[in-house]
């Protein structure tokens, strides 16, 4: 746990150091702050609850493309830069490496949704919701970042830079964000299979709503915790080839 | 016993062999320098010790540990500094440091105590609180040996450490890598010939992922022997048929000397022929101005194995 720690440590650092974690920062801010705007308040009377449900599907959107942006960097950098070198000639492990890397991603995406938390407030002044429906968006949020931040990892640490990293990492959400439209147009059992790997639609909606279901934790973690495996395991093939 | 034993390690990138039944072994406290032309295989031989890469067979064993089987533990007793030093650009020399320390399993009472050390050792100290992406490259190459050294390693891995230093920089560096003689074990590469010879007390030559010789300067230097190259310039007229004569000489080239109306003779031989051939043209009436072997000392040994090296390859190929 100390070994992964100090590499989340340091790559929080790296995000607070330098301009990357300020300029997606400021353009999730920005972008979420418009979408609140336009389509959460609108310009037809709604229950505040709806306006929070409204503001929680469009965050979701950039809460994935903020994971993707935070992750791209994080193997891919340490490649083009050589300092990759330091850790495989370190005693650290590969899935040491990968988890201090991912903590470091959701702990600045947890950053990024703690600044967003104005909108809500804003929410409340003018009307009511309850905390429970604010946490459990907000959980949500959090886990469709860890889910796109895994999958980025994994790309970054296949990837030579960061560009394909990020191609690859958002390639990847994609094809999970339309497995609802292609388990529409299978039979069973891949019908309920496709649905079930959906990481927006059906695992998404109760969370926004205000409702945490445990299978719906055990889903996002479980992905998270797939492709983090993965990229570990991509790690020390890489180490094998050099 | 040896802290170091390399038997018969190759590494393939496809078809391609990067290094090829590579066998030495390093004693505790030499510094051995791996010499080759870009490209040999040094630096894989060195990613393989620093356990950055797995070979394809063979076995390396540091300290008693294998690099394959037990990578963390040999993590533990080596310093590694690659051709280009693992910096994060962000971050400053001290703060580099101790990430660096922790990563190495330094107890946190010791770390300010080693970053003080090493700042000391490799002169960092005006620089310490200076973010790394804003050094000179003296300055990084210095903080990549700093990291190298900073949990006090038995065995240091130095890959090109004076490449691309300036001539002051290059006698630091000297002079810091000398330093750690006796206290740690030492593997550097270079293809830098003069570099080898100053601060190595053993050399490994490597040529097209092999190794082609080892051992002290004199030992190639006698190794070579067999085969070598005199140049000797002179005024007046002698008999090529009276050097062609002397026992070992292969082939005679007569050519133009440097100086005024000399002549320079090239004389490929098996053996070192100098004192016969010096008697040779001082008899036939000739005026010697310069006799010695082709090349400087290790440069000259260097070659010679590079081109018996190649010799060997292209009669496999043949045969094989």
């Amino acid at each position: 746990m100390g070994k992964t720690w100090q590499i989340a440590r340091r790559e929080l650092g790296a995000f607070f150091n330098t301009w990357m974690g300020y300029v997606i920062v400021a353009a999730v801010l920005i972008i979420d702050g418009l979408l609140f705007n336009a389509f959460a308040v609108g310009n037809e009377p709604k229950l505040s609850a709806d306006v929070l449900s409204d503001f929680f599907y469009f965050s979701s959107g950039m809460s994935m493309v903020a994971g993707i942006f935070l992750a791209m960097r994080l193997m891919a950098e340490e490649k083009q830069n050589g300092t990759i070198v330091l850790l495989f000639s370190s005693p650290i492990s590969e899935r040491q490496v990968i988890y201090g890397k991912f903590v470091s991603a959701f702990l600045f995406a947890g950053v990024l949704h703690l600044v967003s938390l104005y909108m809500p407030a804003l929410i409340l002044v003018h009307g009511k919701i309850s905390f429970g429906h604010v946490l459990a968006g907000y959980v949500c949020l959090m886990l469709l970042s860890a889910v796109t931040i895994s999958i980025t990892l994994l790309s970054s640490t296949l990837a030579p830079n960061q560009l394909v990293a990020a191609v690859g990492g958002g390639f990847l959400t994609v094809v999970f964000l339309t497995f609802w439209m292609l388990a529409k147009i299978v039979d069973q059992p891949f019908r309920d299979i496709f649905s079930w790997l959906a990481i927006h639609s059906d695992h998404f909606t109760p969370f926004s709503n205000g409702i945490i279901n445990l299978q719906d934790l055990v889903f996002y973690v479980g992905l998270v915790v797939f492709f983090l495996e993965c990229a570990t395991r991509a790690l020390i093939g890489r180490r094998c080839q050099g | 016993m040896a802290l170091i034993e390399v038997r018969g390690i190759s590494k393939f990138y496809g078809p391609h062999a990067a290094v090829r039944d590579v066998s030495f072994d390093i004693k505790e406290g030499e510094i051995v320098g791996l010499l080759g032309l870009n490209g040999a295989g040094k630096s894989t031989i060195l990613k393989i010790l620093g356990t950055f890469l797995l070979p394809s067979s063979g076995r390396a064993v540091m300290g008693g540990h294998s690099v394959e089987d037990d990578a963390d533990k040999v993590r533990e007793l080596i310093g590694y500094l690659p051709d280009t030093p693992p910096l994060y650009e962000e971050m400053r020399v001290i703060p580099y440091l101790r990430f660096v320390a922790q990563l190495k399993n330094v107890a946190p009472r010791l770390i300010d105590e080693r970053i003080a050390s090493v700042l000391k050792k490799t002169n960092l100290q005006e620089v310490a609180w200076q973010p790394l992406g804003e050094l000179s490259h003296g300055f990084r190459q210095r903080v990549g040996i700093a990291q190298a050294l900073i949990h006090d390693p038995p065995i240091i891995i130095l890959d090109e450490p004076i490449n691309g230093l300036d001539p002051v920089q290059i006698v630091e560096m000297r002079d810091l890598i000398l330093s750690l003689r006796g206290k740690h074990t030492v593997i550097l590469s270079s293809h830098i010939l003069s570099e080898i010879t100053r601060t190595c007390d053993r050399i490994l030559i490597i040529d097209k992922g092999r190794l082609v010789a080892e051992g002290q300067e004199a030992e190639l230097d006698k190794a070579v022997a067999r085969s070598m190259r005199v140049v000797a310039q002179y005024v007046g007229n002698i008999s090529l048929a009276e050097i062609r004569k002397i026992s070992g000489v292969r082939q005679v080239i007569e050519g133009q000397g440097v100086e005024k109306n000399s002549k320079l003779l090239t004389i490929e031989c098996d053996g070192d022929v100098r004192s016969e051939v010096a008697r040779a043209i001082i008899t036939s009436g000739a005026q010697l101005l310069e006799l010695g072997r082709d090349g400087d000392g290790l440069e000259s040994i260097f070659m010679s194995l590079v081109r018996s090296s190649k010799l060997q390859t292209s009669a496999e190929v043949t045969h094989g």
